[in-house]
């Protein structure tokens, strides 16, 4: 604004107040130094990224560089589904469709009796409607919902796009390894509370260990030391 | 009779060669555009035409242009609607055909008033612009082309005083003349001229920063908005085709032309070394900096370039009587 000020008002005064009102709008432009700086850094600018590799990807020929946690495709790992439904009725764009039967399972030979089981019949995700908000692999109980980074399963249709579970599997296969902690990051839970149960263990086989040496008395160290 | 039919040979020979660096050399820095922008700007360019680094891009891009639909709006002036890019093109040919590329006979015509048929044919390229702006029936078309013209007469005016004050140096019109009694202290002795020639060569090319005539973030592509197919093509090939002559005629006027070492025998390559280094200025320039805006454009002619050139004139001048 106040440049366009400045234009009018040069415009109006003389030749000379014009060429010192420009070296004053030129000045803030310049920065530092001598007029003009700022065109040559920009220059300078253009040259050095010239200089430099690109920042681009030949895409087709040289795969992308995918961070972690990737989030290309929902993939299935069949046995770990109890057909408990929490994804399909979790999910926002219902686009998960699941099947199953009840099987009976005969008594074992022990005795008992029968039990029954769900079976997985169907289970599909239509990604022309999924709109990748991960609910259901948040909801799973039994971890058989997984990211995979795989990307590159554009249709010429989008009723291709929904995908039985045998896709779903080939897709768990690319399903990367879990990303390594962050330094200094909280153990995971399983870990933590294995590695407590270890202690445990430890400590009592040790206090086992005192108890059973205090018992024997000099016996004990007689017997050792021979 | 056999005198008369070497004569015609050499005619022709000379004519071919200049036919054959007018349609190769404006393609070259066409694909250095595309290559040297890229890279300014942190991609690759075209990499896949022809299979190494995309190098027939622009003759896949001449074959795709002829292929297109060559389309004459309704209410356009047809006649000077499909004139106008050959208008554009051709006088850049023409022109082409008086530079000298080295010493002695490298010339098309070695004429005594290059200087002034350079700078005249070079001026006619522009109309080409103003009637494909007029006839289009297109309000940008027409926009662009007022920009054009009102662009001409602001640049014009600047590049001949520059252009005149060489030719005040060296006392001659003759291109290959000015060439001839070129010195190297002539570089800084003409250096504000070299710039200011350079820089409105550029502008009347509307080369960005210059390219407010056909500013496609408001007036579409300017005059150019309503052609397509090869009339689209012959445009875009006379854009480059004026960068090449304009960097030739900085070359030859200003930086000693053929001049350099081996001259004798590799003159030539000196011309064209420096032209090209001069086009890939000319790119820089587009990669570095914004669009003038019209009033910019205008201020900058009007009060830095010609008092600029004149100060060359009376520089020049007191050199010389000196």
């Amino acid at each position: 604004m106040t440049s366009e000020l400045d234009r009018s008002a040069a415009v109006e005064k003389g030749a000379v107040e014009k060429s010192a009102q420009e070296k004053s709008a030129a000045d803030p432009a310049a920065g530092r130094g001598f007029p003009g700086a700022g065109l040559v850094k920009g220059l300078a600018t253009t040259f050095k990224t010239m200089t430099r590799p690109a920042h681009t990807v030949q895409y087709p020929d040289q795969p992308p560089e995918l961070p972690p946690r990737t989030r290309g495709v929902i993939a299935l790992v069949e046995e770990n589904c109890t057909v408990c439904m929490l994804c399909a009725r979790e999910c926002p764009d219902w686009c998960i469709y699941i099947d199953s039967h009840k099987e009976t399972v005969p008594a074992p030979p022990g005795g008992g009796r029968d039990r029954t089981r769900n079976v997985l019949d169907r289970f599909a995700i239509d990604f022309s409607l999924c709109m990748y908000c991960g609910i259901c692999i948040e909801v799973c109980p039994f971890d058989a919902l997984e990211w995979s980074p795989e990307f590159e399963y554009a249709e010429f249709d989008i009723k291709d796009l929904l995908h039985e579970k045998d896709r779903l599997r080939e897709w768990f296969f690319t399903v990367p390894a879990p990303v390594a902690l962050d330094p200094g990051a909280e153990e995971p839970k399983e870990i933590a509370a294995a590695q407590k149960a270890a202690d445990k263990q430890l400590a009592a086989q040790k206090a086992a260990e005192i108890v059973a040496l205090a018992d024997t008395g000099t016996d004990g160290e007689a017997e050792g030391e021979g | 009779m056999g005198g008369a039919a070497h004569w015609w040979l050499e005619v022709v020979l000379r004519l071919v060669v200049i036919l054959g660096f007018f349609l190769v050399v404006p393609l070259l820095v066409g694909q250095m555009e595309h290559k040297a922008m890229a890279h300014m700007q942190g991609r690759l360019g075209p990499m896949e035409a022809g299979g190494f680094h995309g190098w027939a891009q622009l003759i896949a891009d001449g074959v795709k242009f002829a292929q297109k639909e060559a389309v004459v709006p309704a209410d356009a002036d047809r006649t000077v609607f499909q004139l106008a890019p050959a208008v554009a093109l051709l006088p850049y040919l023409v022109a082409l055909v008086v530079v000298p590329i080295g010493p002695g006979t490298q010339v098309g015509v070695a004429l005594d008033l290059g200087l002034f048929f350079v700078l005249a044919v070079m001026g006619v390229g522009v109309l080409g612009t103003l009637m494909g702006g007029w006839a289009s029936a297109n309000k940008y078309s027409l926009l662009g082309g007022i920009r054009t013209a009102a662009q001409l007469m602001a640049y014009e005016l600047p590049m001949l005083l520059s252009a005149a004050s060489v030719g005040m140096a060296a006392g001659t019109l003759s291109l290959s003349g000015i060439v001839d009694k070129w010195q190297w202290w002539w570089l800084p002795w003409q250096l504000i001229g070299a710039f200011v020639f350079f820089v409105s060569g550029l502008a009347e090319l509307q080369r960005p920063p210059f390219d407010m005539p056909v500013a496609d973030s408001e007036i579409i592509f300017g005059a150019y908005t309503e052609y397509t197919g090869l009339r689209f093509a012959f445009f875009l090939l006379a854009e480059y085709a004026g960068i090449v002559l304009l960097c030739l005629l900085t070359t030859v006027l200003f930086l000693g032309g053929w001049h350099g070492p081996f001259s004798a025998h590799l003159g030539w390559l000196w011309t064209v070394l420096k032209t090209l280094v001069l086009s890939f200025v000319v790119i820089w320039l587009r990669v570095s900096y914004p669009r003038l805006r019209e009033d910019q454009l205008m201020r900058f002619a009007w009060t830095a370039l010609i008092p600029l050139a004149l100060a060359q004139l009376a520089i020049t001048g007191v050199v010389r009587v000196l």
